[in-house]
């Protein structure tokens, strides 16, 4: 399929880059220079904003770097335009990925503060140009910067530039949607901590996207001051350049890589339509009111919404044809309904060890916040193909004992050690590399993605690291082992809470991890239901995965764990045999409080 | 660098608290709506030049008093706050979408002002505009003295109605968490109305402020995004008196820097302080 998309761009390139021998008038190409400029514009932008959730609205900076790149070289050093494109889009990413580097390490940097956090670096950046020799003030002019002849005309020539820049930009983007770091993109715009959790290095992609945009940004900054002849601070660092952008984008659908293309094209061919009949103003305010009802009324985009609607006639299809599955396949058993063992599933872990080695051990772990201690001095381990049920009363440190050990907190002091490889100071994403995985109390699923998608990604970012066929067909594979193979296509919205609880069992499989860290998974299910998930748990384990349990529901602690380890105040207090150290004094005492019946007696 | 006079620098302070003190009565409508609503209304900005434009529009064609237009100004400029929540409400917007929203809406706004008032220049030809009074060697003019002292009333009056009334006090709980308040009986509904008029109102009057000692153009209108919104989160969203602190503290960093330097670097003052505040304490936000 890839290939003939790629097939197809060739063939969209060869025939508009035809479009200068139609001897068209220079007025037609210069329209069609800028939809292609304000193409390059949103979809770069998309690449970051639309892909990740991180809305920018200092793409007006970016491009600003690209403009007076070229300006400085070729206006006041003589250096040949074509020379100065890519020394723009270098300084461009460069910029970009320094704003980055510090920005993204802002935890809780998200939505609205980065956008105004990117719009006040357009400002700075801006008072420093107009302040410095880079501008000075009066404006650069480039209208004695020789043009380099590519065409007969001036207006064929910027044609040209900006139909390859525009080619080269979509196909980025369109490899990028496809690749890993499209798919580790879109999860960390619906939940980055997830994400990372999964074994997405959710830094280094947000980066990535970042260092692209602003490239392709500041090659279209560095042709249009070409095509202006003339760069001000005023104009280039102006507010409309980036809430242009975001309209495109969000008109046309920011989550597809095609939608800024298509928002950009409607956008820019209205204005223009209303600037060439002297009804600027009102073109103006009709791009306006129509951002509004997009908004309100399609909040997906042009492209989104068509997508969506295709989407629904081809599942309302594909249920017509579910529905004339003879029920008698369903009844003996070909077709598997609900069932969660599944007979013919690989292993989980690659290679389980025997049983009885000592898998994860924790030394002396520590975690404060603020002052105050979450967990305290804790040593416990965790053996090959084992189920260690952790227990204790709300507060006991359960959970941050999970996250302590999935890297989303780092310990404040103590050890990790798993395989015998040190676990503290790693980030999150290499924890899950390691074979860690974990699922959430309240499931957190993407809520963008379908339950396939949700699953394919651990593949492709847990211990396995498959390529996208492949981990589609092993998240697949999971499905039908927790039963929701039917669900496959459906957004997790749709989903009810068993059903959701159990694919973060089939997200946490697709990575094939080593240890399985169950956060509270039956809280909320009725009993059947817990039975179903209590089998699934133990032909998880059976599989070579050991499974640490954390449970309020004693029947099924007492039932499915070999050991347990109980926590109180951020302390273990016992360990052993459940049905052992479930009886002793102070594990009921942590429970359920001293027995102030017996105390009162005792004084009387 | 040349080291001006002590006037010189007096002067410039006193200047720099009066344009803070526009800055902080811009922002207390939008620090509300932010802070207690989840909106980011970047239609405020454009609220507050239709409202600069009626006051001039009402002065320059029956010689209305500035200070008299508010009477028509305050409550047509409450009912279309109440209608662009009622709106918001109807539709569920998300607080990025509100930018967004508020956005097209300023969009619309500008170009109804370009229609009306066309792009050129305009100021309003008041009795104010030339009144000023020396106290030593400072001048003080007065329609920027009336900016001030009107900033001051209404960031007080509101802090003290959210923290001593009733309604205030319901109006704190519905912002913190707008289910939990309407299981307690809050209205919370009819409070998010009541919150949008009031910052619609409070950016109608900033608006007259504004015709009083500015010259006005549409596309003026951008030009105090930045800033007001600097003032707004050094002050700490939906907190009444954190725009007007935050916004005279930027009013006079740049009003300094502009004495000491060129007046062209006066930006960087308040957008570093904004990424700084943006990049050391997010979480408050």
């Amino acid at each position: 399929m890839r290939t003939a998309a790629r097939g197809w761009f060739v063939v969209a390139t060869l025939l508009l880059a035809l479009v200068p021998l139609a001897g068209l008038p220079a007025f037609y190409e210069s329209f069609l220079y800028l939809i292609f400029y304000w193409i390059v514009l949103a979809t770069s932008w998309n690449i970051l904003s639309g892909y990740s959730g991180y809305f920018s609205f200092g793409h007006g900076a970016f491009f600003g770097v690209g403009m007076y790149t070229t300006a400085v070289l070729s206006g006041k050093f003589d250096v040949p335009f074509l020379w100065t494109l890519p020394v723009a889009a270098l300084l461009a990413a460069l910029f970009g990925l320094g704003i980055g580097a510090v920005v993204f390490r802002v935890r809780s940097m998200r939505g609205e503060l980065f956008a105004l956090l990117t719009l006040a670096v357009t400002f700075v950046l801006a008072t420093i140009v107009l302040n410095t020799p880079i501008d000075g003030g009066p404006g650069v002019y480039l209208s004695a910067v020789p043009l380099p002849k590519l065409a007969e005309s001036p207006s064929s020539t910027f044609y040209l530039l900006a139909l390859a820049l525009t080619m080269i930009c979509l196909w980025v983007a369109y490899e990028i949607y496809h690749s890993r770091l499209g798919t580790g993109l879109f999860a960390i715009h619906d939940d980055e901590d997830v994400a990372e959790v999964l074994g997405v290095p959710t830094f280094r992609y947000k980066l990535a996207a970042f260092g692209v945009s602003c490239a392709f940004a500041g090659v279209a900054g560095a042709i249009h001051a070409l095509f202006v002849s003339y760069v001000t601070v005023g104009e280039t660092f102006a507010i409309a350049v980036p809430l242009n952008v975001v309209l495109m984008s969000v008109l046309g659908g920011s989550r597809h890589w095609l939608g800024p293309a298509i928002g950009a094209t409607v956008v820019t061919a209205l204005l223009y339509a209303f600037t060439a009949g002297d009804y600027a103003v009102a073109g103006r305010a009709l791009v306006g009111l129509i951002l509004i009802l997009v908004i309100l009324f399609m909040p997906e985009g042009i492209l989104g919404q068509i997508l969506k609607r295709l989407k629904q006639r081809s599942r309302a299809a594909g249920a017509a044809a579910a529905a004339r599955v003879p029920a008698a396949a369903v009844a003996n058993g070909t077709i598997n309904v609900a069932a969660p063992a599944a007979p013919g599933v690989a292993p989980i872990a690659a290679a389980p060890a025997p049983k009885g080695g000592v898998l994860l051990r924790v030394r002396g772990v520590e975690k404060t916040f603020f002052g105050l201690q979450a967990l305290a001095d804790v040593d416990m381990e965790v053996r090959e193909g084992e189920i260690l049920g952790l227990v204790g009363p709300n507060g006991s440190g359960k959970s941050t004992m999970i996250n302590v050990v999935s890297g989303h907190y780092r310990a404040t002091r103590g050890q990790i050690l798993f395989r015998g490889r040190e676990l503290v100071g790693l980030p999150a994403h290499r924890v899950a590399r390691e074979g860690i995985a974990r699922t959430y109390q309240i499931p957190r699923p993407f809520a963008h993605l379908t339950v396939l998608d949700n699953v394919a990604l651990t593949a492709m970012f847990g211990r396995q690291t498959l390529r996208r066929a492949e981990a589609e067909r092993e998240a697949r594979r999971w499905l039908e082992f927790t039963g929701l193979a039917a669900k496959h296509d459906a957004l997790p919205d749709e989903l009810n809470l068993h059903q959701r609880k159990f694919l973060e069992f089939a997200r946490t499989l697709a990575a094939r991890p080593g240890l399985l860290f169950l956060d509270e998974v039956l809280s909320g299910l009725t009993p059947p239901e817990i039975d179903a998930a209590m089998r699934l748990i133990r032909s998880i384990r059976d599989q070579g995965t050991s499974i640490v349990f954390v449970e309020h529901v004693m029947r099924a602690v007492m039932e499915l764990t070999d050991r347990v380890v109980v926590l109180s105040y951020g302390r273990v207090i016992a360990e052993g045999n459940p049905a052992e150290v479930m009886r002793r004094p102070e594990v009921v005492t942590a429970y359920l409080g001293k027995p102030h019946v017996a105390a009162d007696r005792a004084h009387v | 660098m040349t080291v001006p006079s002590f006037n010189l620098l007096a002067q410039s302070v006193l200047s720099g608290i009066f344009i803070g003190a526009l800055y902080g009565l811009l922002g207390l409508g939008l620090s509300l709506s932010w802070g207690m609503l989840r909106q980011i209304n970047l239609a405020h900005f454009a609220l507050a030049f239709l409202g600069a434009y009626l006051t001039y529009q009402l002065g320059a064609s029956f010689h209305m008093d500035p200070m008299l237009t508010l009477a028509l100004i305050v409550p047509s400029f409450f009912a279309l706050g109440v209608a662009m929540q009622w709106v918001f409400a109807r539709f569920a917007i998300s607080a990025f979408n509100s930018m967004l929203v508020t956005f097209g809406v300023t969009v619309i706004i500008e170009s109804l002002i370009q229609w009306i008032w066309t792009a050129d220049y305009r100021k309003l030809e008041s009795d104010y505009a030339v009144m000023k009074f020396k106290i030593g060697p400072l001048f003080v003019p007065v329609p920027e003295l009336f900016t001030l002292l009107v900033a001051i009333a209404l960031s007080l009056a509101t802090w003290a109605a959210l923290r001593y009334t009733d309604l205030g006090r319901a109006m704190r709980a519905a912002a913190e968490d707008a289910p939990i308040a309407a299981a307690f009986g809050v209205n919370e509904r009819g409070l998010a109305l009541l919150l949008s008029g009031l910052s619609a109102a409070f950016a109608g009057i900033a608006g007259m402020c504004l015709a009083l000692s500015f010259t006005l153009a549409p596309s003026q209108i951008y030009a105090w995004v930045g800033v007001v919104f600097a003032a707004v989160m050094i002050g700490g969203l939906g907190n009444p008196l954190g725009p007007l602190v935050a916004g005279i503290f930027i009013g006079v960093s740049e009003a300094v820097t502009m004495a000491l330097t060129a007046p062209a670097w006066a930006p960087l003052v308040s957008f570093s302080l904004l990424i700084l505040v943006l990049l050391l304490r997010p979480e408050k936000l």
